[in-house]
Parts: C-alpha cells; structure tokens; sequence
C-alpha cells in the first residue's frame, strides 16, 4: 500500500495541478470577459460574413457565413500546402542527389543553393519574393506572352482555362488507366516471384496512362477546348486580362518562397539518407551483377528512404505551419481570412483562434499519420 | 417621546444610507486604471504604426499625431506630465485585443467608432477627434477621374480588419462592378503593393490616403477621387467596465475642443485665469470643482491645454502645417461651420 502510494502519489499531484491551473485560466477568463460585457459562443460563425476574399476555391462571396469563410482559408492553405510540398519534395530530392554528384559544378551549385536558402529568415525571403521580384514583372498590357497564351504579370499570372465536355468520360478513363497500372504492376511481381522474369512496368504503366484518356477522346465524346485570357482596357493606364485563369501573384510568391526555403531541408534529408546507406551494400550489390540504376533502385533506396522519411516528415509539417506566413504578402490563407479578418470584424479571439490553432493541429495530425503510415510500410519487416 | 423615537430613527436610517452611499460612490470615484496609471507612472496608449498626421514616431522615436496629442492630453491630466506615455504600435488586426487584455488602457489609432465595436466588443468610445469618410486614390495617368468610372474587374488595395473592407465590398455591390480585394496587415504593405501597380486603387479613410500618398514613390502622379463612400468618425476607445477613466478621456479630448471653441492656447492659458468669463475660468481651473469628479486636482485641465494645446493647435501642428490635409473640413468647430461640438464642461 504504500509502495503504491509512493508510486501514483506523485502523478496524481501532477495531474492535479495541472487541472487547477487549466481551471484558473478558463475560469480567469471567463470572470473578465463577463466583466466586459464579451459573450462567449459559436453562434457568429452561421452570421453573415459579408466581407470579400480575393482568391477561393470555392464558391464565396461576403453574403455567405463565416463558416464558409473559414472553409475558403482553410482550402488556401492546404492548396499552397499541397503545392509547396510537391515542389519542395521533387526539387529536395533533386538537390540532394546533386549534392552527391562527383560533377564539380553540379555539386558546388547545390551545396550553394542548399547554404543559401536555408540560412536566410523565411520571411525575409517572402518579402523578397513578392515585393523585389514582383516589381520587376511588366503591367499587364506590356506583358510579354509565352507561346501566345500565357501572361506573367504583376497582376498575377493568367493562363488559358480548360473548357471540357463530357468531362466524367475522361475522369473514368484517367481512374481506369491507375486501376490497370495497379493490376500490372501485381501480376508483374508475381511473374517475378515465380519465373524470375522481368516486365517492363514503367513503360506499360506510362503507355496505359496515355492510351486510356486518348480513347476517351477518340470513342468517348470528351472535348476539350480552351479559353485564352484577353487584355481588358479599364481605363487610360490600367488594364487587366479577362477569362481564363488568373493566379495571384500572392500564391505564387508564397509557393516559391515556402518550396525553395523547404527543399534546402529535404535535399539535406536525402543526401544524409542516401549517406547513411553502407558503402559496402552498394559494393555486394553490384558484384551480384545488377546495374547502377537496379543498385540504386533496389538496395539503396529502400534503405535510405528509412532515414530519409521521419525527417521529412518533420519538414512537411514545418511547410504546412509556416504558410501562415501568408498573411504578410495577402494571400488570403486561414490566418489572413479567418484569425485576421473575421476575427476583426467580430471581435471572438478567443473562439476563433482556438479554432484556428484547432484546425492546424489537425492538420499536422494528419500529414504525421499519413508519413508514419508511409514510413512502417516500407519499414524492414523483420522476419 | 415614542412617536420622536420612530421619526428619528428613520432620520438615522436615511443619513447612514446616503453616507454609505456617498462614500461608496467616492471609493468608485478612484478608479482601477487611473490608480494603476499614477502607480506606474506613464498612460499605456497604443496607436498605428506609422499614419503621419495622426500617430507617426520620427526617427528619434518621438511620437507626433492628433491621436498621439489625445494620450499626451490625459497623460498631462492624470500624471502631470504630457511626456509620460507608453505608446504601443498596433496593426488594426491587434488593436482591439490589445485593449482588452489590458496591455493598454487608452486606443487612439484612428479607429471608426460603430455601432458592433462599441456594443459586442467590450469596448467604448469616448468621443470622436477625428470625422472621415472612406475613399479612394488611383494614378493620375489611369484618367479615372470618378468613381463612376471604375469597370469589372479592378483591383483595389486595403488594410486587414478594418470596416474599409466591409465598406469596399458594400460600394462595389451596390454599383454591381466585380473586383479583386487584396487586403494587408500592415499600411506599409499596402502601400507597397499599390505603389508597385499591383492595384488599381488604393481605399481607406480620406485623411490615410492623404497621409500615405506622402509615402509613395511619386505623390504627384497620384490623386484622391472626390466621392466619399462612407462615415468614418474615429476616435479613442477604452476598456468597458472603468466608467471613470472613460469620462477621464472623454473630457480630456472635450477640453482640447473646447478650449479652442473659447480661444484659450498654450500660450494664452495661464493668463486666462483671470478672465471674466465663467466657461473660460473653468476650462483653466480658475472656478468650480471640475476635477474631483475624476479623482483629479483642480488644474488637471489647464495642464491639458498648457502641454498639448487646443484641439485647434493639434491639427494646425500635426495636420495642416504637414500638408496632408490643411483644409479643416468637417473638423472645424461648429462655430465656425464644421461639425466639432462637445457639451460643455460645467
């Protein structure tokens, strides 16, 4: 009994102070706020919202709730998220791999491009990105096109927009094609498995990805046109590009900054992974007979891909966080939507940064649970 | 002798209740803020980050404005000296929480008073030292002259968690014209960007358009379009809950006001003293009671005028003199065809 005591004692003091402190807060607070006359409650976010927001994926104007409101900064942040990340990721691994050539130029470029980007203050970077550089790009009616259809303005970024009929046909195909890629690649393993015979399974996946949408194009009734943005007059100097797609010079100054500060991180993630892989396995794999590049893609990758993972992992999340860096440059992400302009307009901080802080930790929550799935999978399965 | 008892027991009750009452009253009288104002010795007042004219530091740090001139007024009042403020830049996104958690006490940065502000936040306005009216500034070379000019598709630049943008979104829909908002959290952003041709106009208050035309590359190639699109009447703010430091920094600012309406200066104050007019001599501290009512000596208000001047001197020095807005406008006194009128201070 009084082992036990001794043992839980401790604990339970712990955890009671933790609640009273929690308890003195909330209850701190809620006596002020009563004092002040502040209403605690949810209830605003079904309220009309009517202020405007410059860029949403989704239908929104200001005679929406500030519910949808939140739902359009959310969907920024993760669009810049998921963009962020792709770039980061490919040009990480790029770099990385570049950092190991024995090509003088190629792996001083790098190590350069890594010790430059990562020891500059992201936002400083930002700022750079949308303040120096955008006030280079022309106006819109000086702006020079790329192959007729593209404008790159300070205005933003205006390509043509896909106009589709029968778009579900070509939807089915494209999904077709990733089911007929899945089930090649299984028989091919299989055949491997038992007859020890190679199949070709990049060439078949990417002639399949090809095929499949052209027939939807050729039998399936899908058409595809294009709308070509067009210079709009809207008064003596001032002129703008109409239809099409427009991307905000917002975006755009965002995804760079946060893709080539993150990729510094990944590309140091990859070449410590690729690194760590004993030099002697790269050596027993090729006295076996296999090629560079089945070297590459059957010893050493797999096992790199277990250091380089949990790091990385690290290094999305740091992405995904610092997006809310958008505030500064106007990309209206859910810091500048949300916990800046509805957070003005009806004066919740409270709710509405619990919120917010609620939303990117779920977030990160998730981008972990998706990495840690991805990294026991291509764990070593100790047998 | 029964029938007395009766009637001066009740005489007993009522003069304990009024004294209760009275000294319960003048314990309120003293209030939390103020004491914690002369116990720190300086007013925490938060103002912009830089609106010159209405609260700018210069390069020493030294802070000018009429809403800095507001601060210095109740500094002058309740410490003795218009030098003894904190001020505390805040974007308009952290104004109203900075009030409230009681990292200042007064908010003097160009803030429209309305009527969701004053009543949901826990907020309140003391007054108006400022009346605008939103607008907007486009290049001279656009040839856009009016508002009525604008077309589908304009960009317009503004600041973050301000009623400009829920103004902006109200002119546009009422006239039917799609635009792109791009909205910062600071000014200097804003700026930026309008400057660089991000934006086709630039909307905020009148006297900010006046006052950030200043910062752009070349003022003179830009231009304030005539209409005003809303009423902005700005003004100090303080916390809900302190009904005394309210009425401290309202009649703060009324003095400021009045003293003009009356013709008493800097200069002139202490001399006023011994005028014969009763309104001038409490204005300066020379007649009535005025500043127990606040918990204050008799000349807190004389100081007022003495340290920071008239409403009047304010403007001329910080407004006009600057060449951001040297016509009064609206913010003339009443008698001389403006809209500044205070009640009286008796």
């Amino acid at each position: 009994m009084n082992f036990k005591l001794k043992d839980i004692g401790p604990q339970l003091i712990t955890v009671i102070a933790v609640v009273l402190i929690f308890g003195f807060f909330t209850y701190n607070a809620q006596v002020n706020m009563e004092n002040r006359g502040i209403d605690f409650g949810y209830g605003f976010l079904s309220q009309e919202a009517s202020f405007d927001v410059q860029f949403s994926l989704i239908e929104y104007d200001g005679s929406h709730s500030y519910f949808r409101a939140y739902l359009v900064g959310l969907l920024n942040t993760i669009l810049v998220s998921v963009i962020g990340i792709i770039i980061a990721t490919i040009l990480g691994i790029v770099v990385g791999i570049a950092r190991l050539s024995s090509n003088y130029l190629i792996n001083k470029f790098a190590a350069f491009y890594v010790e430059f980007f990562r020891n500059i203050p992201l936002l400083l970077q930002l700022f750079f990105w949308y303040f120096a550089a955008l006030r280079t790009l022309p106006l819109p009616q000086d702006a020079e096109s790329f192959f007729g259809v593209f404008y790159l303005t300070i205005k933003g970024l205006y390509v043509p927009a896909f106009v589709w009929e029968n778009f579900n046909v070509f939807f089915y195909s494209i999904i077709a094609a990733f089911v007929s890629i899945i089930f090649v690649r299984t028989y091919a393993k299989k055949v491997q498995e038992n007859l020890g015979k190679q199949t070709p399974v990049l060439l078949i996946s990417i002639g399949l990805l090809i095929i499949l949408p052209l027939l939807s194009f050729l039998i399936g009734g899908v058409d595809l046109s294009f709308e070509i943005p067009k210079l709009k007059q809207l008064a003596t100097t001032s002129f703008v590009y109409d239809g099409g797609l427009s991307l905000p010079p917002e975006l755009i100054a965002l995804t760079l900054a946060l893709s080539l500060y993150t990729a510094t991180f990944i590309a140091e993630c990859v070449r410590a992974g690729v690194q760590g892989v004993g030099k002697g396995q790269k050596e027993a794999a090729a006295s076996i007979g296999l090629t560079p590049n089945q070297v590459l893609k059957l010893v050493v990758m797999p096992q790199a891909l277990r250091i380089i993972i949990p790091p990385t992992t690290n290094q999305y999340l740091n992405l995904t966080k610092n997006s809310s860096l958008a505030a500064a440059i106007a990309y209206p992400d859910i810091v500048l939507v949300f916990a800046g302009t509805a957070l003005m307009q009806t004066g919740k901080a409270i709710e509405i940064v619990s919120i917010t802080m609620f939303t990117y930790l779920s977030l990160s929550i998730s981008i972990s649970i998706l990495m840690n799935w991805y990294n026991k999978k291509i764990a070593i399965q100790e047998k | 002798m029964f029938k007395y008892l009766k009637q001066l027991t009740s005489l007993v009750a009522m003069v304990a209740v009024l004294f209760t009452f009275t000294t319960e009253t003048m314990a309120a009288k003293k209030s939390k803020t103020l004491k914690n104002t002369q116990k720190k010795g300086f007013v925490r007042c938060g103002v912009s980050q830089g609106l010159p004219g209405f609260s700018n530091a210069d390069a020493a740090g030294n802070w000018t404005g009429v809403d800095v001139d507001v601060c210095r007024a109740v500094a002058a009042a309740v410490l003795g000296d218009a030098n003894k403020v904190k001020f505390t830049p805040l974007s308009a996104k952290e104004r109203f929480t900075a009030l409230t958690s009681g990292e200042i006490d007064i908010l003097s940065r160009n803030t429209t008073w309305t009527l969701s502000r004053d009543a949901d936040i826990g907020l309140t306005f003391v007054g108006v030292n400022f009346y605008d009216g939103q607008g907007f500034m486009v290049r001279k070379s656009s040839g856009i002259t009016s508002t009525g000019q604008f077309k589908n598709g304009i960009s317009a630049c503004t600041n973050l968690g301000t009623t400009t943008e829920l103004n902006m979104r109200d002119f546009f829909n009422s006239k039917g014209i799609s635009y792109e908002p791009v909205t910062f959290e600071k000014a200097d952003e804003v700026v930026a960007a309008y400057d660089a041709g991000r934006c086709d106009t630039y909307t905020t208050d009148k006297s900010g358009l006046a006052a950030q035309r200043i910062k752009l590359s070349n003022p003179d190639e830009h231009v304030v379009l005539p209409e005003t699109i809303s009423k902005e009447p700005l003004g100090p703010v303080v916390r809900q809950g302190d009904a005394v430091w309210e009425d401290i920094v309202r009649w703060s600012l009324n003095t400021m006001i009045e003293a003009e309406e009356y013709g008493i200066t800097s200069a002139n104050a202490d001399s006023m003293k011994t005028s014969d007019n009763p309104a001038i001599k409490r204005l300066v501290g020379a007649e009535g009671e005025m500043g127990a009512a606040f918990g204050l000596d008799n000349e807190w208000n004389l100081r007022i005028i003495k340290q920071v001047g008239n409403y009047g001197e304010s403007y001329k020095r910080n407004i006009a003199d600057t060449g951001i807005l040297p016509d009064r406008g609206p913010n003339e006194l009443w008698t001389k065809g403006g809209i500044l009128y205070v009640p009286p201070s008796r």
